[in-house]
């Protein structure tokens, strides 16, 4: 497969996107608590509120991936402190599923990251996104919007020389 | 109201607050303006100092009647802000208010990043985000819940007591439910208060006396909460009324039962006076003690565990037949529509600084037992005397034991400098001790207390800079247990070694070791130090993040005792505005079935946390009971068809979201 890295976009040296699915009552509040006591974080992440994990619908994650995000990072409330009760055990259970498609689909499952952290834990958002700017930045781009514009262009390429020319098969089937 | 019809054309205005320097210090809020006024559907963009401002908000609302806006975005801070503020602006200018969204572009980019171009960014995806998404936004109606007038108030030390009373003289209902036997808490424990020493239970025991008696306060002590359902205006919680053994409304106090047990003396730990007394199986905490009724202790009354007493106690009890020994648990269901938490605190227990010698050398106390020695009803009668009887003549009290302390805790516990201070000054009023303060620094602000701190300076106690670094006993003599206090004089720059007849250890404020199991119990956060954490630590220092649970006193924070009655009157105030409200108005962000689309699969069913999902049996299609519904969408991301929707957190509206952010241009 040719072109295998895509070039590096913008202003020429790379950094990850990542998109954030945060809940309204623990992780949102933390990250506004990181606000507020200024810590510093990348500036790599761009959030999105829910009102908890568990609205967290897995073509959320794949659509993510697919217009170009490097990483996906979920937050929610830690277990038992799930403001509607269980929301983020139903989440914990689609990462365990998004974690074999996205291996299975050549993703890799480390590109999606779920954590809990609680309104108090502004420290945490800092830390984990931080931490998961570097790991990710060690993978590399994704860029599934330039991959699968790679593959239309190639079987595009490829086109002419599959169709005509090659003789029917149905003579191996015809003698039986 | 005005609502756009379905073809007409959508209209975004776009609004970038500065808010001040802080966001356009990081964000070139211009650019961002100029990039989204060149977006679709955009017809007016602007940048202003302060958007939440009066003339902010009216700028919003001139510009929709002006320009025909139909969809307002505002970037600013973080909707758990001002969302309110600027739908009730979007309302104003005659739109339904769901025709807003807010970007937040201060507490998660213009206060969190350092490059001024990167934030810039940022903020251009998040506004992008917002512009795409809000075209499919809907006319929502608000949903109103009636708020039950009664309230729940846990806790029965003196925020509890304030707050109870502050509701119940209001004429609200209030339920007060306190775990121990009687309601007082901490503070009934101490002997005088500072800075003005008047002495703690003249001042509390009227207040105690009156939530006792209030024909709007149902008193529940010795009760406790076990479980809590429902949802702010109609919470259903279980307490569960732990036996006393003896009838309430039959008991008159009288105390002739605890004269005729059949143990002649005292023999037990008094749990009241920390073990410093002993008490009957039989017994009155003690003497102001609300409710005013005894209670048998199963642990240690004879008839209890072998069922073989003479039961004097019964036959003094007589007519009055108060004494109940087949009494079980009984767990009572109260509908309440707001509830007070004012669970406290508990002191640290010092025997974790094993240096100090508490729990090993007896003539270590901490100050909780001080208190209740110099106290008049305390178990010495207010004399200082040491376990051994005698009168100590020099005596260490070591402050932030269990504060300011890597190994402990970390916080400053906010009273200790204070109550030490005011512990020197009564123990050499009783004892005319010596008194050493061995501090890291003193801590004394607040109205009249750098004063109180002064006055007790000049009467001539020992003040020294330096935390003790070790006590033990005098080697030069074993037998009378004098210690001797070892801490490094900062001031003088030389090690001290004071030999003491006592040491007094001011012990710092802790979370209650079941905080977890509260917090649990009530749907709230904490602290990672384990005090419940407030909605916002400045503009909402009473509310919780569940509505209509509100907080008061040290369990969100070590406080004394003028800060906690001040919470606890605030938290009054907030329940008292929701019940006169008479009902909260709740986000509109339920979910609902789209009939046409149902595949009546029941995957959504057994996944809603609060059964509000059935299945229409004559239709085979899922039903969402919208009055049950909670918002939290769960159902929505597995529904395999997609035919629930979630108002205010459409699919479509967060894949609009997603391309928004991820904009390729915006790298």
């Amino acid at each position: 497969m040719e072109n295998e890295t895509p070039p590096p976009s913008g202003n020429g040296s790379w950094s990850p996107r990542i998109i954030a699915f945060f809940c309204n009552w623990c992780t949102y509040t933390a990250a506004d608590l990181a606000g507020v006591s200024r810590m510093k974080y990348a500036a790599n992440t761009r959030t999105i509120r829910l009102m908890c994990s568990g609205r967290v619908d897995p073509q959320f994650v794949l659509e993510a991936f697919a217009r170009g995000a490097d990483g996906v990072l979920i937050g929610g409330c830690h277990p038992n402190d799930c403001h509607y009760g269980e929301g983020n055990y139903k989440m914990l259970r689609r990462f365990a599923l998004l974690q074999r498609m996205l291996q299975d689909l050549g993703i890799g499952a480390e590109r999606l990251r779920l954590e809990w952290i609680s309104a108090a834990e502004g420290e945490k958002v800092k830390s984990v996104i931080n931490d998961m700017v570097k790991k990710i930045t060690v993978l590399g781009p994704l860029d599934l919007p330039g991959k699968c514009a790679d593959w239309d262009r190639e079987v595009t390429r490829l086109e002419p020389s599959v169709a005509p020319s090659q003789p029917p098969f149905e003579s191996e089937v015809t003698h039986a | 109201m005005y609502t756009p019809k379905k073809h007409e054309p959508v209209r975004i205005g776009f609004y970038i607050c500065h808010c001040g320097t802080n966001i356009a210090g990081m964000v070139d809020v211009q650019a961002v303006a100029k990039y989204v006024a060149a977006l679709p559907n955009v017809v007016l963009s602007r940048d202003y100092k302060y958007m939440c401002s009066d003339p902010g908000q009216e700028m919003i609302v001139q510009d929709i009647i002006e320009h025909r806006l139909n969809r307002i975005v505002v970037a600013a801070c973080s909707p758990l802000l001002h969302e309110h503020t600027f739908r009730e602006a979007t309302r104003r200018g005659g739109l339904n208010p769901f025709f807003f969204q807010m970007v937040n572009i201060r507490e998660h980019d213009s206060w969190v990043h350092t490059d001024r171009q990167l934030a810039t960014r940022k903020a251009m995806a998040l506004s992008r985000a917002a512009i795409q998404r809000v075209p499919l936004h809907k006319p929502l109606e608000v949903k109103k819940v009636s708020i039950n007038p009664n309230v729940l108030i846990v806790g029965g030390g003196i925020a509890g007591i304030h707050a109870a009373l502050v509701l119940a003289n209001a004429g609200k209902q209030v339920y007060l439910v306190e775990r121990d036997p009687t309601i007082g808490g901490h503070m009934a424990k101490f002997d005088k208060t500072f800075p003005t020493l008047d002495c703690a239970m003249c001042v509390l025991s009227p207040k105690m006396a009156a939530a006792g008696s209030h024909p709007n306060i149902t008193l529940w002590s010795y009760s406790e909460v076990v479980k809590v359902d429902g949802y702010v205006g109609n919470f259903k919680v279980t307490v569960r009324r732990k036996p006393r053994y003896v009838l309430e409304d039959l008991c008159t106090g009288c105390q002739e039962c605890v004269e005729a047990c059949i143990y002649k003396e005292p023999k037990f730990r008094d749990e009241f006076n920390l073990g410093l007394g002993k008490r009957k199986p039989v017994f009155l905490p003690f003497p102001q003690a609300i409710p005013p009724v005894v209670l048998i202790d199963p642990e240690t009354c004879i008839e209890l565990k072998t069922g073989k007493c003479k039961k004097t106690c019964v036959e003094a009890c007589g007519d009055r037949k108060a004494i109940d020994f087949k009494q079980k648990e009984e767990l009572r269901e109260i509908t309440v529509g707001t509830i007070i938490v004012a669970t406290g605190f508990q002191i640290f227990d010092a025997r974790r600084t094993p240096y100090y010698g508490y729990g090993i050398y007896p003539n270590v106390y901490n100050a909780l037992e001080v208190e209740r020695l110099v106290n008049a009803s305390g178990p010495t009668g207010g004399e200082i005397v040491l376990r051994n009887g005698q009168v100590p003549k020099k005596v260490a009290i070591i402050h932030c034991v269990g504060s300011r302390d890597e190994n402990s805790n970390r916080w400053c516990s906010r009273v200790c400098c204070l109550y030490s201070l005011k512990l020197a000054h009564l123990i050499h009023e009783h004892t005319q001790a010596e008194i050493y303060n061995f501090y890291i620094d003193i801590r004394t602000p607040g109205k009249s207390m750098e004063e109180f701190y002064c006055r007790i300076a000049e009467e001539g106690i020992n003040l020294i800079r330096g935390r003790v670094a070790d006590v033990y006993p005098d080697p030069s003599d074993g037998a009378t247990g004098r210690l001797i206090v070892q801490a490094e004089d900062t001031m003088l720059d030389c090690i001290m070694k004071v030999p003491v007849d006592m040491v007094v250890l001011s012990v710092g404020l802790e979370p209650h070791p079941d905080t977890e199991k509260i917090r649990r119990l009530f749907n709230k956060s904490c602290s990672s130090e384990g005090w419940f954490l407030e909605r916002h630590p400045k503009l909402a220092p009473v509310s919780t993040f569940t509505d209509g649970i509100f907080l008061a006193g040290c369990c969100q924070g070590p406080k004394d005792i003028p800060d906690s009655v001040a919470q606890a009157g605030a938290a009054a105030a907030e329940a008292f505005s929701l019940i006169d409200k008479g009902n909260i108005e709740l986000e509109p962000n339920t979910a609902f079935v789209v009939e046409a689309e149902c595949s009546g699969c029941k995957s959504c069913i057994p996944l809603c946390p609060y059964t509000a999902i059935s299945l229409l049996a004559d239709k085979k299609k899922a039903y969402i009971n919208e009055a049950l519904c909670k918002g939290c969408g769960t159902c929505v991301a597995a529904c395999p068809s997609g035919s629930i929707v979630q108002n205010l957190f459409e699919d479509a509206e967060i894949f609009n979201e997603i391309d928004g952010l991820l904009e390729p241009t915006l790298v």
